[in-house]
């Protein structure tokens, strides 16, 4: 990693303040009931941003739900990443404009869909790479073993990026798997990495190397970076009934963004100025998705009928006008929207 | 126009599709150099290439899924299930994602895949080749159901659902794959996919079939006009959505419905159609709409299969009981 610059270190370490503050800011939105659900990505900075900042515009990610580190790499609209969790929308931004998938609950779906994208690149002689993000969980999955086994009969351009954060919800890796997750790729014909999930560097490097094995027609890479998920489940999960505060510590001790500060300053990069400009730059960002979420204007009721189809679909019409008629029995100003 | 069997014809859409549009493609067990087990993809991997007709892992879930991969590459995938009882490994991927990543994603991501599905009984199979689980997928939002029933619409829906944005369960009656009929290739469909047609007019009884029973009706209303009953025939086509115009306006001719399927009777499509016509025709009616279906029974062994299976003269009972004449049930008061 001698070719990252003092500048791209600083560049990640302001990355990662920055998404966590993004992810501590949304977990106060939902205290306050301005979110229904969010899913922390807390100790999880160094995994998403490694493996984030190391893809092209034009590869393709297959997120699950936790990845809104990744999504702010890929230049999402803050609005947008907080759109699905307060109850707008079942997705956030357009996968088309971010090249990134929307945020995938069925655990492992999107594992398959990365590998049939990488098939459809291998089709069209494209050098852009497929990734996929899951946890440790979703290994047990039949999806994501059928999907290392396409991608391996068809040599296809896809990454398969696991952050084992050693808890399914309350259901720790041990349970999962016996062995190191990373050890059964090889088994299905996959090269496979097992990296320090919480080193920013070593992901960076990790992924650049699978980028460019498949870039260059050599097929898939499995990459588990093993991390840990510090915070809950999700903001309805209480890690305090199956998790002890002694394993909470030690994984505390490797904070990613506290050994990355380390390596900076050891490097006389981390400076009071670009301290408080990064605090400056992820309170900027934090503020903005507030915002962005608070003024959100709710959807149209007549919108729960949007895009079911793409085609005309005489039943669903019908249901539609019948719909729209119910509501116009009412006076206009008691439902929101009702005339739209 | 030409003649050919039912299989014969699908396999004549699927290459008309294939030399169309070069983002069309099939995946599947066996439809490579074997042409699938029934040989509807014979030939086409020969002349399209294995990375057109691909002949995958044996997987369903993971054929599903790398459909709506590629999909979203901007594909239009053509999956072939083997048979009915293998596409439950694959129904997550269809319900979960096929069916509504469009909207999930507020229209931004379309899911324009054909899933091929041979479907239904009277074959003598074992356990797990005979299902008609149709109602599974009409009970799913976001995918459009059709079974086609002879070799013209075998080849014209084919082309539609394939062209189509939506993702459609098209299922093809294995007990027909050797029936022949004539087939205009290359024409314009004369209807929509969507549309249901008469196959038979008649006066006095409407007689809604779909797939391998539109055959069976079709002799059922030849028996039954013998005996001085004229039946019309509805050919159903779309099963999601069903065309109501149809079916409505033949009831309103003939106050009087039986819907056949092979498919076990609760909350199958006939309890859905009787519903919707007697909410929309209740003063037409001059009787109880009749169902004509499979038992809620597993599929039996194929020794049995002719009991649980609707066939001539079942449906003639269930004519005999929608006009009130003496039928099986005379006497209990139903």
């Amino acid at each position: 990693m001698l070719d990252v610059t003092d500048e791209q270190l600083a560049s990640l370490y302001e990355d990662m303040v920055v998404i966590r503050r993004i992810d501590t800011e949304a977990t106060y939105l939902q205290r306050q009931g301005e979110l229904a659900l969010w899913p922390p990505l807390l100790g999880q900075e160094a995994a998403q941003i490694g493996s984030g900042r190391a893809l092209r515009e034009d590869d393709f990610v297959f997120p699950s739900y936790r990845e809104n580190g990744v999504a702010y790499c890929r230049g999402v609209d803050l609005g947008d990443i907080v759109r699905v969790w307060r109850g707008n929308a079942h997705s956030g931004w357009d996968p088309y404009e971010l090249n990134m998938a929307t945020p995938q609950v069925i655990i492992g779906a999107q594992s398959l869909h990365a590998t049939g994208y990488a098939m459809g690149l291998k089709n069209d002689d494209s050098e852009a790479v497929a990734l996929t993000y899951f946890g440790d969980g979703a290994t047990s999955q039949g999806d994501v073993n059928e999907a290392m086994i396409f991608a391996a009969s068809f040599q296809v351009p896809v990454i398969f990026f696991c952050q084992n954060n050693q808890w399914a919800i309350s259901e720790p890796v041990g349970l999962q798997a016996r062995v190191p997750i990373s050890s059964r790729a090889p088994g299905f014909g996959i090269p496979s990495m097992r990296v320090d999930g919480n080193d920013v560097l070593a992901v960076l490097a990790a992924t650049r190397v699978a980028l460019h094995r498949a870039r260059t027609g050599g097929g898939p890479t499995f990459i588990e970076a093993v991390t840990y998920r510090m915070g809950p489940h999700t903001t309805a999960d209480d890690p305090t009934r199956y998790r002890d505060e002694a394993e909470m510590g030690e994984w505390a001790a490797k904070d990613p963004i506290s050994r990355l500060g380390a390596l900076l300053k050891s490097r006389g990069v981390l400076t009071e100025a670009l301290e408080s400009s990064v605090t400056a730059a992820a309170d900027a960002v934090a503020k903005e998705m507030r915002h962005a979420c608070i003024t959100m204007p709710p959807p149209a009721p007549m919108d729960v009928f949007s895009h079911v189809y793409s085609e005309p679909n005489s039943t669903l019409d019908t249901q539609k006008e019948n719909y729209a008629r119910y509501l116009q029995s009412f006076p206009a100003d008691s439902v929101e929207g009702i005339n739209q | 126009m030409s003649s050919m069997t039912f299989g014969r014809a699908i396999n004549a859409g699927l290459r008309k599709s294939l030399e169309d549009d070069p983002k069309v493609i099939l995946l599947g067990e066996d439809i490579g150099k074997l042409g699938g087990v029934f040989r509807v993809t014979d030939g086409l991997q020969k002349d399209f290439g294995s990375h057109r007709v691909v002949d995958t892992p044996l997987a369903e879930a993971g054929i599903m899924g790398c459909a709506v991969g590629l999909a979203y590459r901007g594909y239009r995938p053509v999956v072939e299930i083997q048979f009915d009882g293998f596409i439950y490994p694959a129904f997550d991927q269809i319900v979960c994602q096929v069916a509504k990543l469009h909207y999930r994603t507020q229209g931004k991501v379309t899911m324009p895949i054909t899933i091929r599905v041979p479907f239904g009984g009277g074959i003598g199979s074992p356990e797990h080749h005979s299902e008609s689980p149709e109602a599974y997928f009409t009970h799913t939002s976001g995918l459009r159901v059709v079974a086609v029933s002879n070799p013209q619409d075998a080849y014209s829906m084919l082309r539609q659902a394939i062209s189509s944005d939506d993702p459609v369960l098209y299922f093809e009656p294995k007990r027909r794959y050797h029936i022949k009929g004539e087939v205009k290739e290359h024409a314009e469909p004369s209807l929509p996919m969507g549309s249901a047609q008469v196959v038979t007019e008649g006066r006095d009884v409407t007689l809604v079939a779909y797939g391998p029973l539109v055959r069976t009706a079709l002799d059922a209303a030849t028996a039954a006009a013998d005996d001085g009953v004229s039946v019309e025939v509805i050919d159903l086509r779309s099963l999601s959505p069903i065309d109501y115009s149809i079916v409505e306006a033949s009831v309103r001719k003939t106050g009087r419905l039986v819907v056949a399927h092979e498919a076990s009777q609760s909350g199958g499509l006939g309890a859905e159609i009787a519903t919707t016509i007697t909410e929309r025709c209740f003063h037409f009616l001059e009787a109880a709409p009749v169902r004509i279906a499979g038992f809620d029974i597993p599929y039996p062994p194929s020794k049995l299969e002719a009991h649980h299976l609707p066939d001539l003269d079942r449906i003639l009972d269930g004519v005999d009981r929608a006009l009130g004449r003496r039928n099986s049930l005379s006497g209990l008061g139903a």
